[in-house]
């Protein structure tokens, strides 16, 4: 069995060397009409811009996307400083209408443009060979993960808690596998995210599945959809193994990975295949923050009646399904049965949980930045729809581009996918979800103040082990509230449930129930019986 | 202000200093020659096994006595001298107090075997315990086997913790079943099943003679009595109980039996000088419990009771139902109320066991009154506040088992079989009882 694991470990390995070596891979040559044709359709004015497309990168072979992007990049940046200087020497001589017409020959995204262009010219080895790449990368991947995972079912001997040797292990326990691990995965954020024209190969691969879907060729996007699944996919047959015993865990687990293949993947893909605007239904601002962006208003109101439905199922989701379903069942129906980030938290993430923070401090800071992040999303909300429905650039003094550019940039990018995700294997798997995430804020405020939601603790079982607390990825302290003899009832908790997992001693349990005796300060714990109308007096006495 | 100190840092002497924070200003103290920061002694077995650092075994953050003005201090108690109210250190130091508050815990039970003191040789109960196994039985190479000796609940912890390092452990029970003082047959053998299911070499009905020493003063076998079998291990846990820790006390003026003798407000013989948790002894034992009592939950409820009374509000440690529970391997078990070994007289008991081997339930009630009067319960969680309601209210054994979906404290969506046990009953009893389903109201009725 043990060979079987670490010759699945081994193929695992071999395909991600050569998942990331395809970087490297392959021919990039663009022909002159493509150059031609591109300059057309991206509009671009600068003839400094289009002689150095036309002369030094077309018909040229590069040997990779990366020489070939930095050619383009250096294209571009040569033709912006240009302009740049004639902005500059117009802006001295108050020439103001001279300076004005140079505005138009810049080239603002230039992420973008580069990602295209390199999207066009793709040649050689990788585009040739997408099917054997798909084999030898995601194929293979799963392979090996598989094999590694499946042997546990025995490994682990029968079914039950099995957290043997976690804080043994450089992986689980900030070692430097989790520091390996952390690197690579920023690394593949940055350039998903800020570089997405060096990984342009992967999209070559994913091209044929992203065909059959969409109709269309693969973007970067698409490249992370598909892999965010199958992660997701692979992470959960070691949920269902890991936790075989506990139905709670295996129905959450179902959950999170239907929502994620069918509602956040499979159906906006068929809906673009259908000319419609992709839409993830289950996705409710103010996590989807770009919801009531103009290009979304624009797009879904003319998108004829589906637009307008989802317009309307959006401002619903948010306002009315939202919070009646945290009043009925707590926050945990979407950030651990529903949610997308909350999927891939609870099954890529699940070998991180215990790397929480647990301090009081941690708690305090967490209070501050997500909701400040609520605060934020909301301010460019109001921001953008004032501009939207008012056609000014900016109200109460911030400006409409410049907030919400701040916003994805800082929250959308960094925040929720570069810290998010990135730093799973250091400060655990729901960095995201604690501190940043401004639906979770909102969702939180529901569950604290107006919910049947609450883990009971039982009685006075607690020996204060300190399980639940080690192995909440939110960071409660629940041991706190248990020893105590309270019901832990706060606004961060995701109701995993693997604090009641953990517990050796059966004394948490979710339970959704009557929101009176939800909170329940106690004076003494069950067990000792002291003369309650004399304790009573006395607290009397002392308040 | 008075100085209140407490000689110990586990959970009886951390409760009580808490508490009496809680109440007072006094001056507080805790003493500890173990370790700086209070931590939870039954979650050291996790550290061993990977589960958990050292660290997240303190329930308190660091800065957190420093906050609540309760002074820490490192030492080992030599001597109290009562009469001039002081504490003698084994540095020569001297406290004084105004009022002593004893809650040093056990220490594990040494029954004279020969070899019991070798390198190898060890309990498991504190942190130097723990460190002590960390370097005897670190992996497989360095501990090819291990033998326990002792069956009881720090035993097949143990057991646990060695079988996560892949080494052989072979458990050496004196009783002809596991824990069979306290349990029933069923469950014991439940037990005994499960343990064996695990791979561990479960000897019962057999004693220790000796431990072997290899020449160098490490362990390196042990002899069965009974058989007069070798078996060769780098590694003997002592797990046979607990006795109080109170050698420091032989030659101070407090009154000691095996524990140190107190009254229910936890006073021993000498005024200002209190005793809680594993080291107190109680004249006569409360209600069915026995006169020691070394249970976490006990230990804290002492010092609850007692920081009231210090602080003025005189107090009885006055336990209420018994209860506790405990995890075999894969298997919690919870009690609740009195399940005997054997049924007292005019007691019956009704077991339920499901088909997979493990889990059970065993009622014990009066037969013929069919008053309730306790439940084991094995792989199935309950509601601690209903069976401590349910014992208060006297309920008979048909109003537990009619309801027994309220007291059901599994995580959702799990199996239920309430309906499969009390089918069981009714035809061993010839009844007709109907499972009600579970009702918020009457659980917070």
């Amino acid at each position: 069995m043990k060979a079987i694991k670490y010759t699945g470990l081994a193929i695992f390995i071999a395909a991600l060397s050569i998942f990331t070596a395809t970087l490297f891979l392959g021919d990039f040559k663009a022909s002159k009409s493509t150059i031609n044709e591109f300059i057309e359709t991206k509009g671009i004015k600068s003839e400094l811009l289009k002689k150095e497309l036309l002369t030094v990168i077309s018909d040229t072979k590069f040997n990779n996307s990366i020489a070939f992007s930095s050619a383009i990049k250096t294209a571009i940046n040569k033709s912006n400083s240009y302009y740049d200087a004639l902005i500059e020497k117009y802006d001295s001589e108050k020439n103001w209408d001279k300076k004005g017409e140079q505005f138009q020959y810049k080239v603002s995204n230039v992420g973008g443009i580069t990602y295209d262009l390199a999207k066009k010219s793709g040649k050689g080895f990788v585009v040739e060979n997408r099917g054997l790449l798909w084999w030898l990368t995601f194929g293979m991947g799963i392979i090996g993960a598989l094999l590694f995972i499946l042997p546990n079912l025995i490994l682990l001997g029968k079914p039950g808690i099995k957290n043997d040797h976690i804080y043994h292990n450089a992986a689980t326990s900030r070692g430097w596998i989790a520091w390996g691990v952390m690197i690579y995965l920023v690394i593949f954020y940055l350039l998903l995210y800020f570089a997405p024209y060096y990984v342009v190969n992967w999209t070559f691969i994913l091209d044929p599945i992203s065909k059959a879907l969409n109709g269309g060729p693969a973007s970067q996007w698409f490249v992370y959809g598909f892999l965010y699944c199958v992660i997701m996919i692979v992470m959960g047959v070691r949920m269902y193994i890991k936790y075989r015993h506990n139905k709670y865990q295996i129905m959450r687990t179902t959950s999170v990975l239907f929502f994620q293949i069918v509602f956040a993947f499979l159906i906006p893909e068929i809906m673009t295949s259908l000319s419609m605007p992709g839409y993830d239904f289950k996705n409710a601002f103010p996590l989807d923050y770009d919801f009531f962006f103009e290009w979304n208003l624009k797009s879904l109101t003319s998108s004829g009646g589906i637009g307008l439905f989802i317009l309307v199922w959006g401002i619903v989701l948010t306002l009315v399904v939202v919070p009646l379903m945290v009043y009925f069942f707590g926050k945990r129906w979407y950030c651990s049965w529903v949610c997308g980030c909350g999927g891939l938290a609870e099954t890529l993430g699940d070998p991180y949980r215990q790397n929480s923070n647990k301090s009081l401090l941690a708690w305090k800071t967490e209070r501050w930045i997500i909701h400040g992040v609520l605060a934020l999303s909301l301010i460019m909300t109001l921001v953008t729809l004032y501009c939207y429905f008012s056609g000014a650039d900016s109200f109460i003094g911030i400006k409409s581009q410049w907030i919400k550019d701040t916003y994805s940039f800082f929250i959308g990018a960094w925040f929720a996918g570069v810290i998010g995700t990135g730093f799973y294997p250091i400060f655990g798997n729901r960095t995201w979800c604690r501190f940043g995430c401004p639906l979770a804020a909102y969702l939180g405020l529901v569950q604290r103040f107006k919910s049947r939601f609450r883990i009971t603790t039982n009685g006075g079982q607690c020996i204060s082990c300190g399980n639940c607390s080690t192995y909440c990825e939110q960071g409660i302290d629940v041991r706190a509230y248990a020893q105590k003899g309270e019901n832990i009832v706060r606004s961060s908790c995701v109701g995993c449930g693997i604090c009641s997992a953990v517990c050796p001693r059966g004394v948490l349990k979710l339970e959704n129930g009557p929101e009176e005796g939800r909170i329940n300060p106690t004076e003494v714990l069950l067990g000792n019986d002291v003369d309650l109308i004399e304790l009573a007096k006395q607290n009397r006495k002392a308040s | 202000m008075e100085h209140v100190v407490i000689i110990g840092n586990g959970i009886s002497g951390i409760t009580a200093a808490r508490h009496i924070r809680k109440l007072s200003d006094k001056k507080i103290t805790v003493v500890s020659t173990e370790t700086d920061y209070f931590f939870s002694r039954t979650a050291l077995m996790y550290v061993y096994m990977g589960h958990m650092k050292f660290e997240h075994t303190q329930p308190y953050e660091n800065w957190f006595w420093k906050k609540n003005r309760i002074e820490l201090k490192k030492g080992f108690v030599q001597h109290v001298d009562t009469t001039t109210s002081s504490l003698h250190f084994s540095d020569n130091s001297i406290l004084n107090y105004d009022k002593l508050i004893i809650a040093t815990g056990s220490k594990p039970n040494k029954f004279g075997w020969p070899g019991q003191d070798l390198n190898g040789a060890q309990g498991l109960y504190s942190k130097q315990d723990l460190d002590m196994l960390e370097k005897n039985a670190p992996n497989n190479k360095v501990c090819k086997r291990a033998v326990i000796v002792g069956g009881g609940l720090i035993g097949i912890e143990m057991a646990e913790m060695l079988l996560t390092r892949d080494i052989p452990v072979t458990f050496l029970v004196r009783e002809d079943s596991f824990w069979n003082g306290v349990l029933p047959a069923g469950e014991s053998d439940m037990i005994n099943r499960h343990i064996r299911e695990h791979h561990i070499d479960l000897r019962l009905g057999v004693n220790l003679k000796e431990i072997k020493d290899d020449g160098n003063g490490n362990v390196k076998s042990i002899v069965i009595a009974e058989t007069g079998e070798e078996i060769e291990c780098n590694v003997v846990g002592l797990t046979a109980g607990v006795s109080p820790n109170i050698d420091f006390l032989k030659e101070s003026a407090i009154e000691t039996g095996r524990g140190i003798k107190v009254n229910r407000f936890l006073e021993t013989n000498i005024k200002n000088v209190y005793a809680i948790g594993d080291c107190a002894e109680q004249h006569e034992g409360i209600g069915q419990r026995r006169p020691i009592e070394a249970v976490w939950y006990t230990g804290r409820m002492m010092g609850e009771a007692l920081a009231r009374t210090i602080c003025g509000t005189p107090t009885k440690y006055n336990p209420g139902h018994w209860f506790n529970s405990a995890k075999f391997l894969d298997i919690e078990y919870q009690t609740y109320g009195w399940v005997w070994a054997q049924p007292k007289d005019g007691e019956t008991n009704f077991y339920w066991e499901h088909a997979d081997g493990n889990k059970c339930i065993n009622i014990n009630f009066n037969k013929n009154t069919n008053k309730f009067i306790g439940i084991n319960t094995f792989g199935i969680r309950m509601r601690h506040e209903i069976f401590d309601r349910w014992l208060t209210q006297e309920q008979t054994v048909d109003h537990v088992l009619t309801h027994l979906k309220d007291a059901n404290f599994d995580p959702e969506f799990y199996s239920q079989y309430e309906k499969e046990i009390v089918a069981k009953y009714n035809s061993e009893n010839n009844k007709q009882l109907k499972v009600k389903s579970k009702s918020w109201k009457r659980i917070f009725a």
